[in-house]
């Protein structure tokens, strides 16, 4: 589904790569929790699954297709498999909750009919199924959340991203969009989520993938955010990973992203 | 489906942006009235051209016994001089670039003169002996006169050999100049269009990011993606170029046929609506196609995947 052969990324500027020789495999319809510290490289991880940015070495085959040589106009129809969803939510604040979900298929060219059935459907299993009306500021943080997910999956994704989803979300409310996450993962998409929540991780008992300064330190099954024991599973690249407990970083290590809310951001162009 | 969404987001972009569409539309509606209006000059100056080249001729003087310049020692050209001239236009070297030869006799010159200036006294100061003897010589091509001139100027009895045309360069030196400022102007205005155009668009875009970055994000084809934004450029500059076109067809209308065809004696090589419509398609293509490339290259830094 998705396979790093060492993978390397370097942004200009900097010596220390934001990504260093990553080997990794993620199966059909696994959860992998993705953990580590701010600037350990999981943006740049799930970036280069997208294909928002292009590996300095090594490859990358997400879904079948090599990633280094697929073509930018093949890009987008890529991206038409994967869903996405972030910590800060990105809906657009002057649509509908049902206007938001049915943007995504709008723009992909999908007919009025498949978007009348697919958006009531994509609503009712994340739990909005009666406020397809409402616009976002009307909604709680964990009902917005709801409400990208919703966008997210919409399209029937083979792979969901989730970049700290509950990263503005209080512990009750997250656990909620995780139950839904799990829900998701129980149809059949693979999950794969950057997150610091280390309550989640413990709880969820998943796949976890550790990185520090760009390297896998960790790649455990039903694994916590710390661990005490000794790797299980996994190709190791560096001596340095064989003493994780030292290396991992603490818990209560803070977001990397700033909190934004979206309604608050570059208000004075819309009007 | 997809066009109606495509023209809601025109639309949508278009009212957000309404002053930067007005300044596009005024920008572009002058740039390409000046072009329109250098067109026209320079076609004028062709046509004008052609109607007076063609009556242009290259006439030889003969000396007559006033004459001091040229060739000519206050005496009258003999038939020897005059036959010698003659036989130089009907030998090979020259015969080729001739088109046709008349001679025109002291008596043949006294009548045109009397014709010319039939309203003003001359009798007893301007007889026909005081009147050149001359060759009237029209050519294959105007251009080529400089030939004539170097090969005839050395004959015995020859007074002058003159090139008519030169009396119009001064007139088409004038209009060209107008047109070439025209140009320049015209240039300096598309630029402006241009920058402006590509502004509009990227404000517009980034009005948008927000919508650009989802629809990146989900997949949504750059061709789509672009699409509004280009239609939104090409629209802007299209009601300008029509504008232009309706200014050059009221030019042609009013100033051209009106004015200027009531002012000047001879309108007999001036415009009409014909160059007027030929030229009013050419700004629409130029200003739709400007707006396209540079609204298709300001949005391109925002496809970038």
């Amino acid at each position: 589904m998705i396979r790093f052969d060492s993978v390397s990324k370097s942004y200009p500027g900097t010596t220390r790569p934001a990504l260093n020789s990553v080997d990794l495999e993620i199966l059909k319809g696994e959860f992998v929790f993705l953990v580590g510290a701010s600037g350990s490289g999981k943006s740049s991880f799930l970036r280069l699954i997208l294909k928002e940015e292009n590996p300095t070495k090594g490859s990358i085959h997400v879904l079948g297709q090599h990633l280094n040589t697929l073509s930018s106009r093949k890009v987008p129809y890529f991206r038409r498999n994967l869903g996405v969803v972030f910590q800060d939510f990105r809906l657009l604040p002057n649509k509908t909750v049902f206007d938001n979900v049915a943007f995504t298929l709008q723009v992909i060219g999908k007919s009025r009919g498949f978007i009348q059935e697919a958006v009531p459907d994509a609503l009712k299993m994340v739990g909005l199924a009666g406020k397809s009306n409402r616009f976002p500021h009307e909604l709680s943080g964990g009902e917005q959340q709801r409400v990208a997910i919703a966008r997210a999956v919409v399209n029937k994704p083979a792979i969901m991203l989730a970049d700290e989803p509950t990263g503005n979300l209080d512990p009750a409310t997250a656990a909620g969009i995780m139950t839904l996450l799990e829900r998701i993962n129980l149809g059949g998409t693979t999950v794969l989520m950057a997150t610091h929540d280390a309550g989640i991780v413990d709880q969820m008992k998943r796949r976890v993938i550790e990185l520090i300064g760009g390297q896998i330190v960790r790649d455990e099954l039903q694994g916590g955010y710390q661990t005490q024991t000794v790797p299980t599973q996994g190709r190791i690249p560096h001596p340095g990973a064989s003493k994780p407990a030292s290396a991992a970083p603490t818990a209560t290590q803070s977001p990397a992203r700033p909190m934004t809310s979206p309604s608050s951001q570059g208000e004075g162009l819309d009007a | 489906m997809r066009l109606g969404l495509i023209l809601g987001e025109v639309g949508s972009g278009l009212r957000r942006n309404l002053s930067m569409v007005v300044s596009v539309v005024l920008v572009t509606f002058i740039s390409l009235t000046f072009v329109g209006a250098s067109i026209l000059l320079q076609m004028q100056i062709g046509q004008m051209k052609g109607y007076w080249y063609d009556r242009a001729q290259v006439a030889v003087y003969m000396c007559t016994e006033i004459d001091t310049t040229g060739n000519c020692t206050l005496a009258e050209a003999t038939e020897d001089q005059i036959a010698s001239v003659q036989q130089q236009l009907d030998s090979p070297t020259l015969a080729p670039y001739i088109n046709e030869v008349e001679f025109e006799t002291h008596e043949q010159a006294y009548e045109n003169f009397k014709e010319q200036f039939a309203d003003t006294t001359f009798e007893g100061i301007i007889t026909p002996e005081s009147l050149n003897e001359s060759f009237r010589v029209n050519l294959v091509d105007p251009e080529q006169a400089d030939v004539l001139i170097e090969s005839l100027s050395g004959l015995a009895g020859v007074e002058s050999v003159e090139d008519q045309r030169a009396y119009l360069e001064p007139i088409f030196a004038i209009l060209n100049a107008a047109s070439y400022t025209a140009i320049g102007v015209a240039g300096l205005m598309l630029v402006a269009a241009v920058l402006l155009i590509a502004t509009t668009i990227r404000l517009s875009a980034f009005s948008r990011r927000r919508e650009l970055g989802i629809m990146r994000l989900v997949g949504a084809s750059n061709r789509f993606i672009q699409t509004p934004f280009i239609l939104e450029g090409v629209f802007a500059s299209l009601i300008g170029s029509v504008l232009a076109g309706g200014a050059i067809v009221a030019i042609v209308q009013f100033f051209v046929r009106g004015y200027l065809a009531s002012t000047l004696p001879l309108n007999t090589s001036l415009l009409g609506m014909e160059e007027a419509l030929l030229v009013v398609p050419i700004l629409i293509v130029s200003g739709a196609a400007l707006a396209a490339v540079s609204a298709g290259v300001a949005i391109s830094r925002y496809l970038k995947v």
